[in-house]
């Protein structure tokens, strides 16, 4: 690998470093309370955290036969 | 001082002051923020279904969006894609290449697609006139195995590839459409945001990067960032990167845990983390907590894949072992 080609690699790396250096951050206090507020919000709505009965899962057990 | 000099010296600024501005905004960690909130009780999943038919290690699956049928992808050369609830097999397409590293589901649910060490991603349409399932497009571009791949739409897909790039491809001509570089090593994986407008891909030089699939660009690059020598103590662990703090939120490790970590899914509302491991089994973890709260054990194998459902009603996990497990 030429020597001008390395160059023209660092470049770009230099490039995509000073766009992310750029970016807008947020305090890790208002991410985290957003994530918490989203998943409490939805918490409701997740059946694998809040579990279901058999009459509303659709990969419901098979009932047992009993003979009477 | 040479250019090349010169150009490593502002590298190295830049990615301190990147460091620092992350830091700046650590006024708090996820742990203590969550301090206030109880860990969920405990999580006891069952294995609902067992798919069977597969006749060697399953490497991926993927649901589809109906959250009823799936894709599953086999080194026996097989894609099958099931009816989740009765257990049917709805197709068993045989693939011209038997290593096979990755699946999907388009979201119409017309089209699958996989690929792996011949390189291309294979689209095939299930929806054929006459019924056959043949292959549509072949996508051939890339000079390294295929490890991931994910539809935008039926006329675009994304593909992550060993040679270290991602691509957006043009389905109906067969073309890449932009092409993803940047990443320093194999690109493994990569996962679609819900609005479609960006993408996460994960590579081999232990960095994440998120792209605007418009644009072109990167945007964001996690992990890649901090002193090469902690890279070197961290050994395939789980941990929460947040895209507004740009940087990592929590680790989700525990001291009885001493395997890798193979393939994630959040549960719907993202309270629950499930996480497939190389010891055959799969943790739960409460993602705000990071507490271990239930355990999935029925594999006899390493768990390979694993997808939540669309409706959030049921995790699918694909083993080495063979199988397809449903659980809920």
């Amino acid at each position: 690998m030429s020597s001008s080609s390395n160059i023209v690699a660092m470049k770009k790396i230099v490039q995509q470093l000073r766009l992310e250096a750029g970016v807008n951050r947020v305090k890790v206090s208002q991410a985290a309370a957003d994530l918490q507020q989203f998943c409490l919000q939805h918490a409701q709505h997740d059946p694998l955290l809040t579990g279901m009965s058999s009459s509303n899962n659709p990969f419901r057990p098979q009932k047992v036969c009993s003979f009477l | 001082m040479g250019e090349m000099e010169q150009l490593r010296k502002e590298a190295d600024n830049l990615k301190d002051q990147i460091t620092a501005a992350r830091k700046a905004m650590q006024d708090t960690t996820l742990q203590e923020a969550a301090a206030s909130i109880n860990v969920v009780g405990r999580v006891q999943l069952k294995t609902r279904k067992t798919l069977r038919g597969h006749l060697a290690k399953i490497y991926a699956m993927h649901w589809s969006t109906d959250s009823k049928l799936c894709v599953s992808a086999s080194q026996d050369g097989k894609l099958i894609v099931w009816d989740s609830i009765t257990t049917n097999k709805v197709n068993a397409i045989p693939l011209k290449s038997s290593w096979v590293m990755t699946c999907a589901y388009a979201p119409s649910g017309n089209l699958v697609a996989c690929g792996g060490l011949d390189n291309m991603c294979s689209i095939y349409n299930l929806k054929g006139k006459d019924g056959n399932v043949k292959v549509m497009r072949e996508l051939a571009a890339h000079t390294g195995y295929l490890s991931c791949c994910r539809f935008l739409s039926d006329s675009e897909i994304i593909t992550s590839s060993g040679d270290c790039t991602c691509v957006l491809w043009d389905i109906e001509t067969g073309t890449q459409k932009t092409i993803f570089a940047g990443h320093q090593g194999d690109c493994m994986s990569l996962a679609v945001s819900p609005d479609f407008k960006f993408f996460i891909s994960g590579a081999c030089d232990f960095t994440a990067k998120l792209w605007d699939i418009r644009e072109g660009t990167c945007r964001q690059t996690f992990g890649g960032h901090e002193n090469l020598s902690r890279i070197n103590y961290i050994l395939d662990l789980c941990k929460l990167y947040d895209l507004r703090a740009d940087q990592e939120l929590i680790t989700y490790q525990d001291s009885s845990i001493m395997c890798g970590v193979t393939s994630l899914a959040p549960s719907l509302s993202g309270r629950l983390l499930l996480a497939g491991y190389d010891d055959f089994n799969v943790n739960i973890w409460d993602t705000l907590k990071a507490e271990r709260v239930g355990v999935l054990a029925g594999h006899d194998n390493r768990v390979s894949c694993i997808g939540v459902s669309s409706d959030g009603m049921a995790c699918c996990t694909g083993s080495w072992d063979s199988f397809l497990k449903i659980w809920n």
